[in-house]
C-alpha cells in the first residue's frame, strides 16, 4: 500500500495510545505493545500513564515443553471461555534466534479458528534474548492487553523447566503441560517447576502411557502437599488437545473450571494481593536493574573504563563483583 | 533495549495446500534477524488483516500457487484499506504469469516476487522500504 510520509511507528504520542487502548482500540493496543517491546523512552513514558488503568482480568500461565500441546490447548480454551462470554488476550512468546536476533513465531497459526472473532486478541512476541521462558516486556505486554479490557490473559511461554519459572510473576493461575512418557514428569519435578503449578496437564492423553504419567504425577501432588500445608490443592487432569477427529478432543471445558476454581480461591480470600504485590516487586526489581544499568553505562561512555575494568577482570587483578561495587559508588554515590 | 524489529507477516492465501515455499521465505527472514508471524495455509483476507493489527507488522508477505492471486489480492487490499493500513508494506511471491505483476501492482500491492526469484532481492526490498 502507497506510503504515507510521516513514519507511523513514532506517530501517535503515549497519551494518545494509552486512551485509546483503554477503550477497547485494538490498533492502538497493538502499536502500545511494539513502543513497549522497543525498550526507549516513549514506551517507559506509556507505561507510566498505563499503570493507573491497573487492569482487572484474570492472567493465566500456559507453560511447558515444545510442542507439548501449549497452542492447541489455547485455542479450545479461548473457545470455551468466549463461549462464556468472555473477552480473550493472548500473548505467545517464542525464542529469538541467539544467532540471528530473528524469530519465526510459529503459534498464532494454531488459533486460526478465533482468527475473525474481534472479541479475542492475539500477540505473537519473540524473547529478545531475555531468559526465563518470558520475554523483557511480557509484563508490560499483559499489562497493556489487561487494560484494553480483557476479562481474560493468556500467556504461552516455553519451559522446558529448570529456571525458567519467571511466568509465575506474571501469571496469577499457572497450568503447566506435560506430555505422557517422555520422563517429563521426572524432569518437572527436579526442576521444581511443580512448586508452581497450580493446575497440572497431561495432555495428549490419547497416547501410550498416560495412566500411569497421571497417578504418578498426582502421587507427587499429594507427597508434596504433606510438607506444603497449601490452601490450594495442584488439579492433576488429561486432555487431548489435536486430534484427527475433533470430537476426540477432550478435557478442555474441566481444564477451564479449574482455572476458574482457582481464580475463585484468589479471589475469595487474600491470596490474590500476595499474587499481586509479587508481579509489582517483580516488575520494580526489572525497572530498578535496566535504569540503574542504563545510568552507570550512559556514564561510563566515552571514558574508556569499560574498555580497562574488562581488561583488568581478564587479567585477574580484579572481578566483575569489585568493579560493580566501585562503580556504583561513584555513579550513585551510595 | 531500543530495539527496532521488522515484523513481518507470512501466509498462505487460497486453498491449495502448498506452503514449503511461504515456510522457506519465513525461516529466511528469521536468519535476517526479522520477526516473522506465521500463518500457515487456508487463511481468508480478513484472517491475515486481523493479525497484521493485532501484530502491529510492519510487511505482509502472501505466497500464492494455484491461480487465485487475481481473486484475493483485491479483497487483501480492500481490508487494509477498511483498517486503515496504508502504511503497511504488501508483497506477493509465488507463481503466476508475468503479465499479472502490473495487474496486480494497479491493485495496490506494493512489489511482486515470482517463483524463481532470489529471496535475498525479497530481504533487500524488505529493509529497505520499511518505515
Ligand atoms: N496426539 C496428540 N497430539 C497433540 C495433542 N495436542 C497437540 N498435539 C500435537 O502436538 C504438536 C504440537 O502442538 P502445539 O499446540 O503447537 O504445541 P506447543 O506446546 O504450543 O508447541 P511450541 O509452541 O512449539 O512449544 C502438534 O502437531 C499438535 O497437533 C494431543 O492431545 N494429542
Ligand atoms: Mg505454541
Amino acid at each position: 500500500m502507497k506510503r504515507t510520509a510521516i513514519p507511523r511507528k513514532h506517530a501517535d504520542s503515549p497519551q494518545e495510545l494509552v486512551e485509546r487502548l483503554i477503550s477497547g482500540d485494538r490498533r492502538a493496543a497493538a502499536r502500545a505493545i511494539t513502543l513497549v517491546e522497543k525498550g526507549a523512552a516513549p514506551g517507559t513514558e506509556l507505561m507510566k500513564r498505563l499503570y493507573r488503568h491497573m487492569g482487572r482480568s484474570m492472567v493465566v500461565g500456559i507453560t511447558g515443553a515444545g510442542g507439548s500441546g501449549k497452542s492447541s490447548l489455547i485455542n479450545h480454551m479461548i473457545h470455551v471461555l468466549r463461549s462464556q462470554g468472555r473477552r480473550v488476550g493472548v500473548v505467545a512468546v517464542d525464542p529469538t534466534s541467539p544467532f540471528s536476533g530473528g524469530a519465526l513465531l510459529g503459534d498464532r497459526l494454531r488459533f486460526q479458528a478465533h482468527s475473525m472473532d474481534e472479541g479475542v486478541y492475539i500477540r505473537s512476541m519473540a524473547s529478545r534474548g531475555y531468559l526465563g521462558g518470558l520475554a523483557r516486556a511480557t509484563t508490560d505486554v499483559v499489562r497493556i492487553i489487561e487494560a484494553m479490557g480483557n476479562d481474560v490473559v493468556i500467556v504461552e511461554t516455553l519451559g522446558a523447566g529448570q529456571d525458567e519459572v519467571d511466568i509465575i510473576h506474571v501469571a496469577q493461575t499457572c497450568v503447566l503441560v506435560l506430555t505422557p512418557g517422555m520422563g517429563d514428569d521426572i524432569q518437572a519435578m527436579k526442576a521444581g517447576i511443580m512448586e508452581i503449578a497450580d493446575i497440572i496437564v497431561v495432555n495428549k492423553a490419547d497416547l501410550d502411557g498416560a495412566e500411569t504419567c497421571l497417578r504418578s504425577l498426582e502421587a507427587t501432588v499429594h507427597y508434596g502437599l504433606a510438607e506444603k500445608d497449601a490452601d490450594w490443592i495442584p488439579r492433576v487432569m488429561p486432555t487431548v488437545a489435536a486430534s484427527a477427529r475433533s470430537e476426540d478432543v477432550r478435557g478442555i471445558e474441566d481444564l477451564v473450571d479449574a482455572i476458574l476454581a482457582h481464580q475463585s480461591y484468589l479471589r475469595n480470600g487474600t491470596a490474590i494481593h500476595e499474587v499481586q504485590a509479587k508481579r509489582v516487586e517483580q516488575e520494580l526489581g526489572l525497572v530498578f536493574r535496566d535504569e540503574i544499568q542504563k545510568v552507570v553505562f550512559k556514564g561510563l561512555k566515552g571514558t574508556g573504563k569499560k574498555r580497562r575494568y574488562i581488561r583488568a577482570i581478564l587479567e585477574g587483578r580484579t572481578d566483575p563483583y569489585s568493579v560493580v561495587e566501585e562503580v556504583l559508588k561513584t555513579f550513585l554515590k551510595v | 533495549m531500543g530495539t527496532d524489529k521488522i515484523k513481518v507477516i507470512v501466509s498462505k492465501v487460497g486453498l491449495d495446500g502448498h506452503d514449503r515455499g511461504a515456510k522457506v521465505v519465513a525461516s529466511l527472514l528469521k536468519e535476517r534477524g526479522m520477526e516473522v508471524v506465521y500463518l500457515g495455509m487456508y487463511q481468508t483476507p480478513e484472517g491475515i488483516i486481523k493479525a497484521a493489527v493485532d501484530e502491529d507488522a510492519d510487511v505482509i508477505g502472501l505466497s500464492y500457487l494455484s491461480g487465485e492471486h487475481l481473486v484475493y489480492t483485491p479483497k487483501i487490499v480492500d481490508e487494509m484499506k477498511r483498517y486503515g493500513l496504508d502504511d503497511v508494506l504488501l508483497i506477493v511471491g509465488g507463481s503466476f504469469p508475468p503479465e499479472d505483476i502490473e495487474v496486480m501492482k494497479r491493485m495496490g500491492v506494493d512489489e511482486v516476487f515470482r517463483g524463481g526469484s532470489l529471496t535475498s532481492s525479497i530481504i533487500t526490498y524488505i529493509t529497505e522500504n520499511v518505515r
